[in-house]
């Protein structure tokens, strides 16, 4: 039987409420402890920082500048600050669909993942544009007329809605596929073909994913924070 | 012919017909490929640029796709419908 439901793996109450610990969840665990794993690692790799980087120092500058230097492209060079946030997403997006390959559900395959990623871009949008144009943000929600006020207020909410399915919809396509061929091709099929469409379903479509989502958020941050001309 | 039987077929025909949006959401990917890479060729200097904004573009069109996706899905794999048909019948 194909399998693609979120499972619950335990539950447990707090002050009456039941709490489910599903899998989506034990997975994200394990996805980030990779990941800090792996910062850790880099960061003993490295040592005390030299001036003239070399080895681990050098990859991870260049990934830094180059995340920071995506943001900025899309957002405005003054909030290019917020590459920290996107490396953080970039890196749970790409950790958790490569985790994939090894057999681990995605965490990105529920809903809850990448709303919860696409909130945190959406209440970036709404502080970004207070902090940057204070009123005139706000005021820009009743103009051209306050008749529009209701329309505009759906359009800012469609924003994390279609930002959280469009990844959410793409893993979701890749985890069906990857499990069809595992559960229902023939024995000679699974040798081989697999690991092919590993290499698109995740490695592709995981740092295409990651980047699309930075460069959507970001350039949303950037439309929200800046005068329009 | 058994009711749920009914209900499953309508709800196959039905992701098949969530799933035709496909046709114009590659064609519109398509048109924005085109454009891209005239304009790459034209200004290989703004290759960096042009590359952003056609991803941007990319993503956006592929919202209505992705929509069609999840409509089929939802249909085939957690269809509203069966269960109060079921209830129904109980």
């Amino acid at each position: 039987m194909v399998d693609l439901s979120v499972r619950n793996v335990f539950t447990f109450e707090v002050l009456g409420f039941e709490v489910w610990i599903t899998r989506t969840i034990v997975n994200t665990w394990i996805v980030m402890a990779a990941l800090i794993a792996l910062a850790v690692m880099a960061r003993a790799v490295i040592g005390k920082p030299r001036a003239v980087p070399t080895g681990m120092q050098n990859a991870v500058e260049a990934a830094v500048s180059a995340v920071d230097k995506l943001v900025g492209g899309a957002a405005g060079e003054r909030l290019s600050w917020l590459g920290n946030w996107f490396f953080a997403v970039f890196a749970i997006i790409g950790a958790s669909i490569v985790g994939g390959i090894v057999g681990i559900r995605p965490p990105t395959a529920d809903w809850a993942t990448t709303f919860a990623l696409a909130f945190g871009t959406f209440a970036l949008i709404q502080a970004m544009g207070v902090r940057h144009r204070g009123m005139r943000y706000l005021k820009s929600f009743i103009e051209p007329n306050p008749v529009l006020l209701p329309l505009n207020l759906i359009g800012e909410l469609a924003r994390p809605v279609s930002l959280s399915f469009r990844l959410y919809g793409n893993v979701l396509s890749g985890l069906i596929i990857m499990t069809l061929i595992y559960e229902l091709a023939p024995i000679y099929a699974r040798i081989g073909v697999p690991a092919v469409l590993h290499v698109y379903f995740d490695l592709f479509t995981a740092s295409l994913h990651a980047y699309i989502f930075c460069i959507l958020s970001a350039s949303f941050i950037g439309v929200a924070a800046t005068e329009p001309a | 012919m058994d009711p749920l039987a009914l209900i499953i077929i309508a709800a196959h025909a039905a992701a098949v017909v969530a799933l035709f949006n496909g046709f114009l959401t590659t064609f519109g990917q398509s048109r924005i490929a085109v454009a891209a890479i005239e304009s790459i060729a034209r200004q290989p200097e703004a290759a960096d640029s042009i590359r952003t904004a056609m991803f941007v573009g990319l993503a956006m069109a592929e919202t209505s796709g992705i929509y069609g996706l999840l409509i089929a899905i939802v249909i085939l794999f957690a269809n509203p419908l069966i269960p109060i048909y079921i209830g129904f019948v109980r």
